[in-house]
Order: structure tokens, then C-alpha cells, then sequence
């Protein structure tokens, strides 16, 4: 467990780097210098040197690379562009809005998906069946933030049960918070919920046609006994894969959720910094948003080796 | 013919999908309108006769934009699923070929580190640094199908390399790149098909949403997602605004699942076997 | 009362006949041995018992167990009489069991849904279970997972949980076919212990005559979905009256026509061969095992010899045949072929290469399904310099059918339309079409239903007689070897035990290991098998 557990470790670290030195080249590449571009056409050379030497701008490539992931290790993103704010605290703001949409919506589709998978699963064939799947169908083909447009057109201006947008802020309030973000987490979790009941239907629908189910049903356990304690667990396998996987098309259709809403999070803040071409403050919502998706799924590796004594084993 | 009979999915998707190609294909010879030329006295007319989808705040008819749009979009979406196929498929080839190797395991562990990229990130990075563009979302999207395509690919490959007749065919003094090509590729393309299917569908997804937010095509190139960018700040007068091109992003990617759905049913030979 | 009498029963699968008129009875302490070949309905037979069966089952008839009829229970009932009443053995000890579950908790389960006891109880009651099927408790405890148990050591536990409450009836549907022969006869043995010392009644289902012979106290003979034979089996093997059964012992025994011509000159010689397997135990910085498959084999086949190569699985054998084909390299010694190495400067040598044909197991898996039959027999003909084309590649795929028994049209088909015996024949054809001098025959009979097996070895005895070839035939089943070979090698863990004459290392074996085989393998009664 343990040599398990360090193996993923060291995987994780190297993709961590690997995935920052991608970015850091990535917009190394961009043409022009963010301190011309931050004083204007009629700046003095020498207050340029000096504001290069403060946004971290001198020296080799290597020596900014460095400066840069130790930044980001001591928690110092530097300083934004066009605000002269740290990017750290602009970033820290944002957060409190984006991680716990995202969240909200993983707990939405999971609470969605695994009754509705099973309840498919165990009426196979029947209208149920049939209906979860064509609803899953439509909800896997809908562009999650067309739908949110359409529920704040119905929830929102006509039934005028919820906000069209805009955040509450937690400072009115977990239950205030939470309700500007139900609209937007009902839209982000449909598509999720959609994708992951499938899976888990076709997963738990696989496991009941092995031989060890068949080997259960011989021991007279009833085929709902059967399901609930010898399939559920060897279905999640694959279903736990998907999860991982879906986290970062969650981060990334939070983005563009966000927008529809008018939340104040990271992905607002991502496209603004864009229009106002703050590469530092892109650069780090980038980095914390593939560093989020790598540890989701280091959390995903480790909660195989709970579920399963196969890799507990042969990995140490 | 038979065949097309054994899936209920392949014919709904099957039309859906000519359905919105033909609509892209008769946009470059003829629309009912020009999307180009504005006419700010016809400005956000409700659906009649003269315009069947109504007309945007300019004065366009909405249903030329959608004709003109579903070109963009499957544009983007068909390249992007060409980018992955065409890296992706040699790489997974070679991955399963070498299989334990370094190439293997340098190959799979590119892999893993592209997918900790969604696409959307990919384009922000990129809009970031070239601007934005249909060529970015292009790029977006398709780098971000070459994993997909790369692991699917050797996931396939590897259980075949361990049939009897790839062994035959090493017996028979068969090289590790004709096999691929001889053996091993004509039997995951069914697989592959599938997934291009599907994948053409999620990037239609994609390039809506990239458009949407502002990363995808720009003015005055025609596109859903801008369509419905446009449309947000007047839903509350004139939805259809809205309607139309988010039923047509809908309908088109149902289209193409139900068409994915429909060709796994006929090609999936275990499927297949457990029929007849 | 019988324990378990079966009376006219008939199962439809969708509406498709699978089972008419089947009628058989068990008596307590006795085992009834249930024989036939794929599709007899011998499985299907086993689980209308329990009710246990595919959707669209409909079945007609009686099945009456201790004087019940099944038939007509609800499924509550038929919950609470499986695994009380009736345990059951299944064919794959691989899959049978739940990968995430311990196995004292799968076994304690079937007492824990039957009786109303504790947990710790139930797991007491298991740790007996799992005695008595001779998995002793200090060496497999209640907490071990079934991925660290071997197939044999698999099948005990399902055995264990077959029996832990101490059920009338026991059906064990094919238990040892997927196990090794030495293990396959410690399941045997242990099956009859519990039978005698129970009074348990057994009901063995298998395709194999021999293995049920030495078994069984009364006999079903089952094809295509009905009883063509029954009786008290040292009567019935006597005193065989439908000529399918008889087709079926005769088969089971098969010896092939066969006319030796082997040579003096060597045509294959493998001298102290020695074949490691590196293996990343942890990924690619983790340490490095290495693992010794293949260690100093030395061995000669004469020109027009049939040698048999026997062992069990994980003994090398395939290692061996690789490295002979020249797929792999070697890490010691040398191999060659007429005088010509098999390898030079790390590359296979075409020019022996072309000399040696291979004929695999599994009849489904050694073709690629999208090809049709003319293009996958000449993929040989790539080991040329110039392949036959036109009318002579023509003439060369029609003699390469016609002499395995098929026709010259059939090269226009695809693989799927044929039989498992006749792709089996197809597979030769593959191999034969270069005209080699060398035939390695790896389990090729081995996935066969006995009266196809006894075919195909005919048509390979028959060409080694025309075309004068010379084989080396892999298998696990001493009694095919016996019957296609010469001169035969035991091969375990990586070495050659024991060489020598077939007949006199079967009849008298000097290896323990050899004795251990022969002595396991299961044979006919040896009045019959002369018949």
C-alpha cells in the first residue's frame, strides 16, 4: 500500500512539473513586454528596468522558470498586470466562488447518477430503462450553458424564483451563497449526471453478467442481494475512472458557466485578464486549474486501492 | 440492408445528421438570407413566414445564421476529430507495438499529462497568446483528442496483440508495423469510428462553448455559440433568440450520438455474435 | 425416494429447443456422472436444478428435489433451497469468485443468508468449510482475497462454499476442466471424499468420458439436448448400445493411423537453451526481476519424428516454442534448424524460419476475422523471396484445402462461417501451404469436442504420412500425446525431467514429477479403452 501510495506520489509530482513548464513556455512565446505594455509608450527606461525587475522579468529563462514554481510554492503568483495586485489574493477571492460551484455540482451529479444508474441497471429493458436512457440521451447532447439560459429565462424573469445572477457573497450567508449558485449547479450537473449514469448503468450491467454473480445467485442470495453487495462495489471501478475524468470538464464548464450567471469566479477572472492581456494572472488560473485536475485524479488512484484488494496487493 | 434494422438509434441519428450537414453544404451555394448584409429595420422580428426562425438584433434571418453556423461548427469539430485520429491512432499503434517499452511509457505519459488540459484551457492559453480564432478552438479541441484517440487505440491494440493470429502472423515473418497496419488496425477502425463519432459531437459541444465565452470563431463568421452569447442580454424578450441555435447545437449532437449509439450496434462484432 | 429425480424435462431458450424429454435420478451417497459435448445440454440440465437461467427460459416437465418440484417453487422458495440444499461447483474457478471480498466472507456468506447466526459464527463455521475442502487455515486464512489463490486453490473455496452447509444435493459443472491435470485429480479425489464421507449426492458434469469414469456410479450420455444412453456406469461403459456413445468412447481413446518414418539426421536441435523474462516489478524505476522461464533445454527431433512435448501450464513450453520459431531470442544456447541457426546477429534467419509452421489452440482466436480464408492461409507465403502469384497461388490455396479435407471455393469465405473443427482444419492448411518440414503443434486439439479431436488427429497423422513432416506436439493431455507420438519430454518449471519412448515413459515413468502426471491423468477403464 504504501510503495502504491509513493509510486503515485512520484507520478504526481512529475506531472505537476511537467504540466508547468508547458504552461510557463506556453506564454513565454507572447510577443511584447508586459512592463512597456503596463507604463505606456512614454515610460522611462530606467523605471521599465525597475518594474521588470519587480514583475520578476530579467534574467534567463531558467532563472524565471524557477522564480516563477517557487512563487507559486510559497503562494506568491505575483503581481498582476493591470491591477498591481498580488495575483495570489485576486485568485484567493475567485476560489471561494468556483471550487465550491464545483463542488456543488460533482455532489449533484453523483447524487443523481448512481440511483438513477442503478435503478436502470435493475429494470433493464423495461420503460424505466428505457426512459432514464433517453432522458440521459438528451442531457449528454444539451450545451450545459444554453440550459442555464434557458432556467434563468424560466427560474429566473418568469417564475422569478432565483436571481438571474450575480453572487450573494458568503458574507450574507452559507444558505444566500448557496442559492446563487443552485442555478448553476443544477446546469453544470445535468450533462455530468447524464454522462455518469450511463456509465454506471453499463458498468453495473456488466458486473451482474459475471461468473461470480451467478456463483452468488447459487448460494441463494436473490438477484437484488446479489446486485446491492457482490456488483455495486466491482461496478464503481470504472465509474470512479469517469469521475476523475469529468472533474476537469466540470472545472472547464464552470468557465464558461460562470459567465452565464455573471459569477465572480475564476472563470470571469480568467477572461478578463485575457481581454486586458494579464498574462501572469492567465498563467495561474491555468496552473491552479491542471493542478486541481492532477490531484483530483491522484485522490481517484488512491480511492482505487481502497476499493480494490488487487492493486493494494500487487502494488506493495 | 438487414442490418440497419438491429439498432432503433442509427436511423433518428442517421437523419439527424444529414439533417445539419446538408444544411452546412447548401449554406455555401444558397442561404435564404445574406448573413453578411445588415438590415437594422427587420431587427429582432418573432418567427413568420418571410423569416421561419425569426431575425437578430441586426436584422439577420436567424435560420440563414443557423445554416451558416452549422458550418463552422462542423468545420471545426470534423478537423479537430481529424487532428486526433491522425496523431492519436499512429501513437497508440506504436504504444501497443512497444508495449512495456520506454516508447510505451514515454508515449502514455504525454498522454496523461494532455489530459490534465481540458480543452478549454488549451484555447485560453492559446487566445492568451495569439488571440482568439476558429483556428484556436480548432487547435483546442483537436490536441485534446489525440489521448483520446492514442489510448483508445492501444487499449484495443494490446488485446489483440495477445490473439493467436498475430502470433501467426510473426510466425509467418510479419514485422511489429505491418502487423499494425495489416492486423491490428483493420480490427480497432469499427472502434474507432465510434469513438470519432462520438468525438465529433463532444467537439461540437466544445466549439459552441469556446464561441460562446469568446474563444472561438469571431465576427462576422457565423457561429451557434456566439448566436447565443448575442441572444443573453435580450432572453427576456425575445427567447428565440436563444431557441433556435441552442435546438440546433442539441439536435445535432443528439444526432450524432444516436448515429454513434447505431454503428456500435451493427459493428460491434460481440454484439453482433450474441444476435445471430 | 430419489434425492434429485429429473422426469421429461424440456427448456426452451427464446422460444429455441434446447432440452426434449431429459430424464435422469440421483441417489444420496452416489454420483451420476452427466456426459456430453458442447451443446448436449448438459449445463443447461445442471442449472434447471437450480433455476438458475438465462431470460426467455421457459421449462416443461418435473424436477423434483427431495420430493419437491422445483418447477413449480416461487423464487423466495427457490432462494432458500439453493446453497442449503443444493451447492453448486462452477467451471471457471478464475472468475467465480468476487475479486473484492475476502474469501472466509464469501463462504461465511452462504451461511450468514440461510441461518440466523453472528458474523463471527458464520466465520467460524467457514474456517471449517474451508478445512474440510482442504484448505488448511494456517496457510489460507479467512482473510486471504481470491487473486492470491492459484484456480485449484479457487475451486476449494467454491467447493467450501458449495458445502458449508452441508447440502443434500452437489452439481459440479465441469470443475476441473480449466484446471491442470495434477490439480484436476486432488478436486477429484477431494469431491469423492466428501460424497463417501457425507452421503452427499453428486452430480458430475463434463465432456470428458475419463474423467467421469473413474467417478461416477451411474451414467448419462447426453446430445444435442437429449439423454441418448443412461445406466449404472460399469455397465453401461461395458455394454455400450447407441452409436453415439460409442462414437464417443471409441473417440475418447482414439488412437490415429499412423506410420513412423523418423530419420536418423536431426532436423530441429536445441542445445542448452536458456530464455529469462525481465520484468519492471514496479514500473520503469522499480526494481528488476528477472524470472527464468526456459532453463538449459536441450532437445533433437528427428527428421519425421512426432515428438511430444508434455507439461503443465507455466512450464515453459510455449517460452520454448517461441524461442524454437525464432519469434524470441534466446539468452543462452543455441537452436538449430537442419544445421542453420535460428537466429543470426540477433535477427531471425528467413531461410529456416520458412521451414517451421505452427498450429495454435484456440480455433477462434487464430484468425483475423476480417480476412477471408484464401488471403489468411498464404500470409505464410511473406517468408518467401518470391511468393507464388496468379494461377499458381491459386493452385497452391486449393492444395493447401483439399489436403486438410476442404474445398477450393472455401478460400472465398470468411473465417466466422466455419466450425471450431473445421477452422482447426483451416489453421493446418495455414501451416501446410509452404510445404514446412516442421509442424509445431502447440494444444492444437486441445479446445476440441473428442469425436472432432479424433478427426483432426487422423488428418494429421495422414499428412505427416504423405507429406513426410515432422511434428512436435505441445500439449497437456498425456492421452493425445500417447496416441500421436513417438517419443515424448516432460518438461517442469523451465527443464526437461524425463525423455524417452512414449509408450515406455507412460507405462513406466522414472521422474516422481512423470510418475505424479501419469498417475493423475484420467484414464478409461482399462478394459474398455482396448474396445
Amino acid at each position: 500500500m504504501l510503495r502504491y501510495f509513493l509510486k503515485r506520489l512520484l507520478s504526481l509530482v512529475l506531472s505537476l512539473l511537467a504540466a508547468s513548464v508547458v504552461i510557463f513556455l506556453a506564454l513565454e512565446v507572447v510577443p511584447g513586454d508586459p512592463a512597456a505594455y503596463m507604463l505606456g509608450l512614454n515610460a522611462q527606461e530606467d523605471t521599465l528596468n525597475a518594474l521588470r525587475e519587480q514583475l520578476g522579468l530579467n534574467g534567463t529563462l531558467l532563472e524565471r522558470y524557477l522564480s516563477w514554481v517557487g512563487g507559486l510554492l510559497t503562494g506568491d503568483f505575483g503581481i498582476s498586470y493591470t491591477y498591481r495586485t498580488p495575483v495570489a489574493d485576486m485568485i484567493g477571492d475567485r476560489l471561494w466562488v468556483s471550487l465550491p460551484l464545483a463542488l456543488y455540482a460533482l455532489t449533484l451529479s453523483t447524487l443523481i447518477a448512481f440511483p438513477a444508474g442503478i435503478w436502470a441497471a435493475s429494470r433493464r429493458g423495461t420503460y424505466v430503462d428505457a426512459g432514464v436512457m433517453g432522458v440521459t440521451q438528451l442531457g449528454v447532447a444539451i450545451p450545459n450553458f444554453w440550459f442555464a439560459m434557458l432556467m434563468v429565462l424560466v427560474f429566473a424573469i418568469n417564475l422569478r424564483w432565483f436571481s438571474a445572477g450575480g453572487f450573494a457573497g458568503w458574507d450574507a450567508g452559507f444558505w444566500a451563497g448557496m442559492k446563487s449558485l443552485t442555478l448553476p449547479a443544477i446546469a453544470l450537473a445535468l450533462p455530468q449526471a447524464s454522462i455518469l449514469t450511463r456509465v454506471m448503468r453499463s458498468s453495473l450491467l456488466d458486473t451482474l453478467s459475471e461468473d461470480f454473480i451467478r456463483t452468488a445467485r447459487a448460494k441463494g442470495l436473490t438477484k437484488a442481494q446479489a446486485m446491492w453487495r457482490h456488483a455495486l462495489r466491482n461496478a464503481l471501478i470504472p465509474v470512479l475512472t469517469i469521475l476523475g475524468l469529468q472533474f476537469s470538464f466540470l472545472l472547464a464548464g464552470a468557465i464558461i458557466i460562470e459567465n452565464v450567471f455573471y459569477l465572480p469566479g475564476l472563470g470571469r477572472l480568467v477572461f478578463q485578464a485575457i481581454s486586458a492581456r494579464d498574462l501572469i494572472v492567465v498563467e495561474s488560473v491555468v496552473m491552479l486549474l491542471v493542478f486541481a485536475v492532477i490531484m483530483v485524479n491522484f485522490a481517484v488512484d488512491l480511492a482505487y486501492a481502497l476499493v480494490d484488494p488487487r492493486l493494494r496487493r500487487r502494488a506493495g | 440492408m438487414t442490418m440497419f434494422l438491429h439498432s432503433r438509434t442509427l436511423i433518428p441519428g442517421m437523419v439527424l445528421t444529414v439533417l445539419f450537414a446538408g444544411a452546412a453544404l447548401i449554406s455555401l451555394v444558397w442561404v435564404p438570407y445574406d448573413t453578411t448584409v445588415l438590415d437594422i429595420a427587420n431587427k429582432i422580428k418573432s418567427p413568420s413566414w418571410a423569416h421561419p426562425f425569426g431575425t437578430d438584433q441586426f436584422g439577420r434571418d436567424i435560420l440563414s445564421m443557423i445554416m451558416v453556423g452549422a458550418r463552422t461548427s462542423i468545420a471545426v469539430a470534423l478537423v479537430a476529430v481529424g487532428i486526433g485520429m491522425v496523431a492519436g491512432v499512429p501513437l497508440g499503434l506504436a504504444a501497443a507495438a512497444r508495449r512495456g517499452g520506454m516508447l510505451d511509457e514515454f508515449i502514455m505519459r504525454m498522454n496523461d499529462l494532455v489530459f490534465a488540459f481540458p480543452s478549454l484551457l488549451i484555447a485560453v492559453m492559446i487566445t492568451a497568446v495569439f488571440g482568439a480564432s476558429a483556428l484556436n478552438a480548432i487547435i483546442a479541441i483537436g490536441i485534446f483528442n489525440i489521448p483520446v484517440f492514442a489510448r483508445l487505440t492501444r487499449g484495443a491494440a494490446l488485446s489483440l496483440w495477445s490473439r493467436e493470429y498475430i502470433m501467426a502472423a510473426r510466425v509467418a515473418g510479419k514485422g511489429a508495423a505491418r502487423i499494425s497496419l495489416e492486423h491490428i488496425l483493420p480490427n480497432v477502425a469499427n472502434l474507432l469510428i465510434v469513438q470519432g463519432t462520438i468525438q465529433f459531437s463532444l467537439g461540437i459541444l466544445a466549439e459552441a462553448g469556446l464561441s460562446y465565452v469568446g474563444l472561438g470563431a469571431q465576427p462576422p463568421v457565423a457561429s451557434w455559440g456566439r448566436m447565443l452569447a448575442d441572444s443573453q442580454t435580450m432572453i427576456s424578450f425575445a427567447p428565440h433568440l436563444a431557441l433556435f441555435p441552442g435546438l440546433a447545437i442539441l439536435l445535432t449532437v443528439l444526432g450524432l450520438n444516436l448515429l454513434g449509439d447505431g454503428l456500435r450496434d451493427i459493428l460491434d462484432p460481440k454484439l453482433r455474435r450474441a444476435r445471430t | 425416494m430419489s434425492l434429485l429425480s429429473i422426469e421429461n424435462l424440456s427448456l426452451s431458450i427464446h422460444g429455441t429447443p434446447v432440452l426434449k424429454d431429459v430424464s435422469m435420478a440421483l441417489e444420496p451417497g452416489r454420483v451420476l456422472g452427466v456426459i456430453g459435448e458442447s451443446g448436449s445440454g448438459k449445463s443447461m440440465t445442471a442449472f434447471s436444478v437450480l433455476q438458475l437461467l438465462p431470460n426467455g427460459t421457459a421449462c416443461s416437465g418435473r424436477v423434483s428435489l427431495l420430493g419437491r418440484d422445483i418447477l413449480t417453487l416461487s423464487e423466495v422458495e427457490l432462494c432458500g433451497l439453493r446453497g442449503r440444499d443444493v451447492g453448486m461447483v462452477f467451471q471457471e474457478p478464475m472468475t467465480a469468485l468476487n475479486p473484492l471480498k475476502t474469501i472466509g466472507a464469501q463462504v461465511a456468506e452462504t451461511i450468514l443468508i440461510h441461518e440466523k447466526v453472528s458474523r463471527a459464527d458464520a466465520m467460524l463455521r467457514a474456517a471449517e468449510a474451508l478445512e474440510k475442502a482442504e484448505l488448511p487455515q494456517d496457510r489460507f486464512p479467512l482473510s486471504r482475497y481470491p487473486h492470491e489463490l492459484s484456480g485449484g486453490q479457487r475451486q476449494r473455496v467454491v467447493i467450501a462454499m458449495a458445502i458449508a452447509l452441508q447440502p443434500r444435493l452437489l452439481i459440479a459443472d465441469e470443475p476441473t476442466t480449466a484446471l491442470d491435470v495434477t490439480t484436476q485429480a486432488q478436486i477429484l479425489k477431494l469431491l469423492k471424499r466428501l460424497v463417501i464421507e457425507d452421503g452427499i449426492g453428486l452430480m458430475l458434469i463434463s465432456h470428458d468420458l475419463a474423467v467421469v469414469a473413474d467417478l461416477a456410479d451411474d451414467l448419462v450420455i447426453m446430445r444435442q439436448g437429449e439423454v441418448v444412453e443412461a445406466g449404472r456406469s460399469d455397465d453401461l461403459f461395458r455394454n455400450m448400445q447407441h452409436p453415439y456413445s460409442r462414437a464417443l468412447l471409441e473417440a475418447s481413446g482414439h488412437v490415429p493411423d499412423r506410420h513412423s518414418r523418423a530419420q536418423e539426421t536431426p532436423l530441429l536441435q536445441v542445445k542448452n537453451v536458456v530464455r529469462d523474462y525481465v520484468s519492471h516489478a514496479h514500473g520503469l524505476w522499480g526494481k528488476v526481476t528477472h524470472h527464468r522461464a526456459v532453463n538449459n533445454v536441450s532437445l533433437e527431433i528427428r527428421r519425421g519424428e512426432s515428438l511430444g512435448l508434455v507439461g503443465e501450464s507455466g512450464c515453459g513450453k510455449s517460452t520454448l516454442t517461441r524461442a524454437i520459431l525464432g519469434l524470441e531470442e534466446v539468452q543462452g544456447g543455441e537452436i538449430l534448424f537442419d544445421g542453420l541457426p535460428v537466429f543470426t546477429h540477433h535477427r531471425a534467419n528467413k531461410a529456416v524460419r520458412r521451414r517451421m509452421q505452427v498450429v495454435f489452440q484456440d480455433p477462434y482466436g487464430s484468425f483475423n476475422p476480417r480476412w477471408k480464408v484464401g488471403r489468411l492461409i498464404t500470409e505464410p507465403f511473406h517468408l518467401l523471396d518470391t511468393p507464388p502469384r496468379g494461377e499458381e497461388r491459386n493452385r497452391a490455396i486449393a492444395d493447401a484445402l483439399e489436403s486438410v479435407g476442404l474445398k477450393a471455393e472455401d478460400q472465398h469465405k470468411y473465417i466466422h462461417e466455419f466450425s471450431g473443427g473445421q477452422r482447426q482444419r483451416i489453421a493446418v492448411a495455414r501451416a501446410l501451404i509452404i510445404k514446412p518440414d516442421l509442424i509445431i503443434l502447440d494444444e492444437a486439439v486441445s479446445a476440441l469436442d473428442v469425436s472432432v479431436r479424433a478427426q483432426v488427429l487422423d488428418l494429421l497423422a495422414d499428412l505427416s504420412d504423405r507429406f513426410g513432416l515432422t511434428y512436435l506436439f505441445i500439449s497437456h493431455d498425456l492421452g493425445v500425446v500417447r496416441s500421436i507420438t513417438e517419443r515424448v519430454l516432460v518438461m517442469k518449471a523451465g527443464e526437461i525431467v524425463e525423455e524417452g519412448a512414449t509408450a515406455t515413459v507412460f507405462d513406466a515413468p522414472q521422474h516422481p514429477y512423470t510418475k505424479k502426471l501419469v498417475a493423475a491423468a484420467p484414464a478409461l477403464p482399462a478394459d474398455v479403452a482396448v474396445a
